[in-house]
């Protein structure tokens, strides 16, 4: 440190300070890129820790302080009389049965009907043990039998009573009160066991055993003789398995959302890399200066740093505060999943933790640092004797920059893209992109001269081969503005190439998945719907040429995963397997064997591939069946099987349908079969069903996938915004140590217009190369998101697809911007008059 | 008649989570008119046509620490709901049941309950013979006659063999017991007093061996009470002679007696059934609970006006504080507790002093 540590920090304070004023617009964009990135993370962070609280608390306030669950498999539930089987069970201090109907409200919203017996529930979920307690009084009047209990978020109809839609009844109840211990958001009907078994065919069945254990009972035991008395419709479930199967349910969307912040945040880091550069460079002779007054080498570098560090902590409190709001902000409007579908119909409250703030506040401030490292290693090395005498570039441009680094990042990546993912996580994938990233960046000092060497041979107007020359001539220069440049092209075209390809293989998926002209679907009607009769009456309505009916319900196969769907379609005439846009077989079963097809997310979780067998619990028991094939799915995230309709009817009796397909006859009028279908449903059950052409619902599913990439596409957009930011940065702070050779190029004859001229070629072959070089790293770093990141994450594949015209633009749009904004920042350098820019020279 | 109380304790119980019968979907209950003669074992059991029914079993036990007071008791009702449900989670029967312990040197009721709805076999009151299951807890009579009781909770557990030594106690005619002044305020009643009580009481984990003498009302009808009636005061005594005292008043809100009843069976067998009028609840020390501020005559006397000329005995409280405060679970507060008379022991009941009993 300096020999009077008081003097030099007064001294150096009072030039941070006068280089701030003077140039408050960049230091509040280094503020602000870092802010941005903060603020992002941060929020990602905030929304995903407020839904994961919330889920949890929902998971809780329904299975109360239930120790152990039994689950029904499937909608159909477990017969009753395996309620006083485990009543009876030593450990157990109180059973509560339960039946669950997924329901809607009159205007077409999802609510969950709980079943209980208010005196079971009591002892295990007091949440639900409606009209006990306090509640009571209020419901005394009306009979339990024939009343519902709603949770906060639930309104009675104008009339105090309470219309529930499910598996095509509309049953109206009185409302005998409400259920306080339900959170906010939580849409819960609760009426009586009784009432709900007979009101809603459910006679004979139950969803769910909720269980508290006996004071010092070992849940293990419990669990064990429990488990050798389950039938094969049930399954057991403790509060880890669920809360680890709801924590699923939207990990992936989550864990991707929060890279995604980290992109946003590490670009962040380009910016003050760049802000820094430039500020260094302009500061080139009062650093020597200072070097030559006696400042130390450590000292200069600890106040570029120290100058980082307050650049770093204001945009972290920034982002800080800016991420909180963005956070409150996208719960209120979109939910706690971001508008991914993953929840529904809550709103959780903010959660902030003064712990995980630190730490967001901490990668702000770590990215500033590591972005003014470098500049003040910079700072710290020059030579001030010729650093006083001037402000250009040091630097022999004849030295080969080294290859070897960026070689080894790219090998170290491309082997992190076959590693297996962690925890179902592809954070090696995750890994994998940012090595390849390190290497474009760390190989850019030498593609940049690879790329800019050419040029200066090409015969062509003075300022052309003055830009080359230039260019030639400076490639550390050229490879500092080239970083920002490719980082960001980079990330967006493999952003863009993966977004295109998945929409495109979305696409077509729709296409195959929808054959038919027009789509019916029952809600909520797992075990009900369109029954036999309605079927044919649905098929000889006029117009209607075909009618595929189709019975689509939930199954659990294990306790700690999300249920899976099973789909039993009619297969078309004569084919031994339904059209289904495959991915490996179909392969014909041996006879007697029951095939069923696996949906791609399905056999990469299950670990399933064609040839395997599978206990089904349907209908109570266990049916085998065989795997003879793999079909994309983008639709059911957790896995899909579908198996022959007849081979379902066989197996469980169920010859009821919630979907059907319909082709139109030839000739028909679209709208009126619409009409038609419309109008011979039963009236409680078309309000339950919706019929749409198959071409709106491919729209629908279209929009909504664009909407989902919405936060993606904004991600992106600040990426770029970044990058050409880093190119004004750096070209400006370069025109601004170049003002001596301006000068000398207009004392040789050069004109104003030349030089100018010079510039925004400059720009525009740092944005083509930077482009080049950025369309060729995203390309390696899109596949990686294609083939790894999306099959570790969400277990489905997608096919390639080039978005050339996105990409092809974003080339010409980089060095259009890098152009000018090169042009715009050379112009303020050539306002100098020349004769004064040479006298610098001296 | 301890039969009211109960009743109410049942139906408040029973009401925290089910309220009463509405008057749309009124069930027909079945009424208890005078001319039945009860059959045994079959009475014994449960008559589920009735609104209401109780196996009410109190006593004194006695340990190597000294006396103590116990009530085990399975109330069943027919609610009314669910008639016409197919369901077998339907409630239209819910049993419930209550035990408590009543230690002086504890000095205040030990308690524990029991509620649910009928069926699935966790919850069932045979209708052939008394036997009544709810989930660990059980009331049944063996062919001997023997009654085996099984009940308790977190502060102790009860296992109880009880053997009759006398016959049967039929209550006002041949077991149609008037309680108030409408003939239809009447219930079927009968009582089983001097039973021998042998048996295990765990407390805090340590079991021991415990004797003594205990009596059991049995109750069931449909009968609502007088509109008037705010509260009531029973007790049944064995007598060390042999003998049985029961003695019930049904109050109104400015402590009259709405309706009184009871009966004396001398240690010879003889028994005499007291008419309305007959029976008195008079003064006595007064308890003051700390808790509710309810003020309870704990210790009154009881006056008999016989044939024989009046009869008197002073009733003394096992301790003061036997208050039972259900509120938390729906039901009522109310005070029941072990007393003794000189030459006799037995259960006082005193409902409606912390404030009206309302059906």
């Amino acid at each position: 440190m300096a020999a009077d540590p008081p003097l030099s920090r007064t001294l150096l304070g009072w030039m941070v300070r006068g280089e701030w004023r003077a140039h408050p617009v960049r230091t509040l964009v280094a503020v602000l890129a870092i802010a941005v990135g903060v603020a992002l993370g941060f929020a990602v962070h905030l929304v995903n820790r407020s839904a994961l609280v919330e889920f949890d608390a929902a998971v809780r306030s329904v299975s109360g302080a239930a120790d152990l669950r039994i689950e029904a498999v499937s909608a159909a539930g477990f017969d009753e009389s395996l309620f006083p089987v485990v009543a009876r069970l030593p450990g157990l201090a109180a059973v509560s049965p339960v039946v669950e109907v997924p329901a809607r409200t009159a205007d077409g919203r999802s609510l969950t009907l709980i079943g209980v017996d208010p005196l079971r529930a009591a002892r295990v979920t007091p949440a639900l043990a409606a009209g006990s307690g306090a509640g009571f009084g209020a419901g005394g009047a009306l009979a339990f039998e024939d009343s519902v209990w709603l949770s906060p978020a639930l309104r009675p109809d104008g009339d105090g009573t309470f219309a529930v839609l499910a598996g095509g009844h509309r049953i109206v109840l009185p409302v005998a009160g409400g259920l306080p211990s339900v959170e906010a958001g939580r849409r819960i009907a609760v009426a009586d066991i009784a009432a709900v078994q007979q009101r809603f065919d459910r006679l004979g069945r139950l969803t769910r055993l909720d269980i508290a254990l006996a004071p010092g009972a070992r849940p293990e035991t419990v669990a064990k003789a429990i488990a050798a008395r389950l039938p094969a419709d049930a399954r057991l479930s403790t509060p880890e398995a669920e809360s680890r199967r709801t924590g699923d349910l939207s990990r992936a969307y989550r864990v991707n959302l929060g890279m995604l912040a980290m992109v946003a945040l590490l670009t962040g880091g380009f910016l003050v890399f760049s802000a820094q550069s430039l500020s260094i460079a302009r500061r080139r002779a009062a650093f020597a200066l200072l070097r030559v007054l006696g400042l130390p080498r450590t000292g200069l570098f600890l106040q570029v740093l120290a100058e980082g560090a307050v650049l770093g902590l204001l945009g972290a409190a920034t982002g800080l505060a800016a991420g909180a709001g963005l956070a409150w902000g996208v719960l209120g409007l979109l939910g706690g999943d971001l508008g991914g579908g993953y929840f529904s119909g809550s709103r959780p409250a903010l959660d902030i933790s003064p712990g995980w703030a630190a730490i967001h506040a901490g990668l702000g401030l770590a990215v500033a640092l590591a972005g003014s490292l470098f500049p003040a290693l910079e700072a710290a090395r020059a030579a001030p004797a010729l650093a006083l005498k001037s402000a250009g570039q040091s630097g022999d441009p004849r030295r080969r920059p080294a290859l070897l680094p960026a070689v080894g990042l790219g090998a170290l990546g491309l082997a992190f893209a076959f590693a297996p993912p962690v925890a179902g996580l592809p954070l090696f994938g995750y890994l994998s992109i940012a090595l390849i990233l390190a290497a474009g960046v760390a190989a850019m000092p030498w593609l940049a001269r690879l790329l800019i060497a050419p040029l200066a041979r090409i015969g062509a107007p003075v300022p052309v081969r003055l830009a080359a020359a230039r260019l030639a001539g400076a490639p550390d220069q050229a490879a500092v503005a080239l970083c920002g440049l490719v980082a960001s092209a980079g990330l967006m075209a493999a952003m863009g190439l993966m977004v295109a390809s998945f929409r495109g293989s979305v696409d077509d998926w729709l296409g195959a998945i929808l054959p038919a002209d027009v789509y019916l679907r029952v809600a909520e009607a797992e075990t009900a719907g369109l029954d036999t009769a309605l079927q044919a009456r649905l098929a000889a309505l006029p117009g209607v040429g075909r009618l595929e009916a189709r019975r689509s319900l939930t199954l659990r196969l294990a306790a700690d995963r999300p249920a899976v769907v099973l789909l039993a379609q009619p297969l078309p005439a004569g084919a031994s397997a339904p059209d289904l846009p495959w991915r490996r077989g179909p392969v014909p079963a041996a006879p007697g064997e029951t095939p069923v097809w696996v949906s791609e997310p399905l056999s990469r979780l299950y670990d399933l591939k064609p040839g395997d067998t599978l206990d089904l619990p349907l209908a109570g028991g266990r049916s085998p069946v065989r795997v003879a094939g793999v079909w994309r799915d983008y639709g059911r995230q957790f896995g899909a099987l579908a198996m022959d309709r007849r081979d379902y009817v066989r197996l469980t009796g169920d010859a009821g349908a919630n979907e059907a397909g319909l082709t139109l006859a030839p000739g028909a009028h679209l709208p009126d079969v619409l009409q038609g279908v419309r109008a011979a449903l039963p009236p409680d059950l078309a309000a339950q069903t919706e019929v749409a052409p198959a071409g709106e619902i491919r729209r629908a599913a279209l929009r909504i996938f664009d909407r989902s990439f919405a936060v993606t596409y904004a991600l992106e957009a600040v990426a770029i915004l970044v990058g050409v930011a880093g190119v004004a940065a750096t070209v400006s702070a370069q025109t601004l140590a170049r003002r001596r050779e301006f000068g000398m190029l207009r004392h040789v004859g050069a004109g104003r217009g030349q030089i100018l001229a010079m510039l925004a070629l400059e720009g525009a072959f740092l944005g083509a190369v930077g482009a080049v070089a950025g369309l060729a790293l995203g390309a390696a770093m899109g596949q990686v998101l294609i083939q790894v990141v999306n099959p570790q994450s969400f277990n489905w594949t997608m096919d390639t697809r080039w978005p050339l015209g996105l990409l092809g633009g974003l080339a010409v749009a980089l060095t259009l911007a890098s152009s000018l904004t090169a042009l715009l920042a050379g112009r303020s350098a050539l306002s100098a008059d020349a004769v004064r820019a040479v006298r610098e020279d001296w | 008649m301890g039969a009211l109380t109960r009743r109410i304790l049942m139906a408040a119980a029973a009401g925290a989570a089910l309220p009463p019968a509405v008057a749309h979907a009124a069930p027909t209950f079945a009424p208890v008119v005078p001319g039945r003669r009860l059959a045994f074992p079959r009475d014994h059991g449960a008559h589920p046509d009735f609104r209401t029914e109780w196996w009410y079993l109190t006593g004194w036990l006695e340990t190597a620490s000294g006396p103590l007071g116990f009530q085990v008791t399975f109330f069943r009702t027919r609610t009314g709901l669910g008639e016409g449900n197919p369901s077998r989670f339907a409630p239209r029967q819910v049993l419930f049941a209550h035990a408590a312990l009543s230690d002086p040197e504890v000095g205040s009721l030990l308690h524990a309950q029991r509620i649910a709805r009928q069926g699935f076999g966790l919850a069932e009151a045979s209708t052939s013979d008394m036997d009544i299951v709810l989930d660990d807890w059980r009331l049944a009579r063996e062919p001997s006659g023997r009654m085996r009781a099984r009940a308790g909770g977190d502060d102790f557990t009860l296992d109880l063999a009880l053997a009759p030594t006398q016959s049967l106690l039929l209550q006002g005619q041949a077991g149609f017991s008037r309680k108030g002044p409408q003939p239809s305020q009447a219930s079927w009643y009968y009582t089983l007093p001097h039973l021998e009580v042998t048996g295990d009481l765990v407390r805090r984990g340590r079991t021991a061996r415990v004797r003594g003498r205990a009596w059991l009302d049995r109750e069931w009808s449909s009968t609502l009470l007088d509109p008037r009636a705010v509260g009531w005061d029973w007790t049944g005594i064995n007598l060390d002679d042999g003998g049985a005292l029961t003695a019930f008043r049904v109050r109104d809100a400015r402590g009259r007696a709405l309706w009184t009843g009871g009966s004396l069976r001398t240690g010879d067998g003889r028994l005499w059934t007291a008419p309305n009028g007959a029976v008195a609840f008079e003064g006595g020390r007064t308890w003051t609970s700390p808790r509710t501020g309810a003020v309870y005559p704990v210790a009154p006397s009881v006056r008999l006006q016989t044939p024989q000329g009046e009869r008197r005995w002073a009733l003394t409280p096992l301790f003061d504080d036997q208050e039972l405060d259900s509120r938390p679970s729906g039901g009522p507060v109310y005070w029941e507790g072990a007393v003794r008379i000189p030459g006799g022991r037995g259960y006082l009941e005193l409902t409606g002093y912390a404030a009206p009993l309302r059906l």
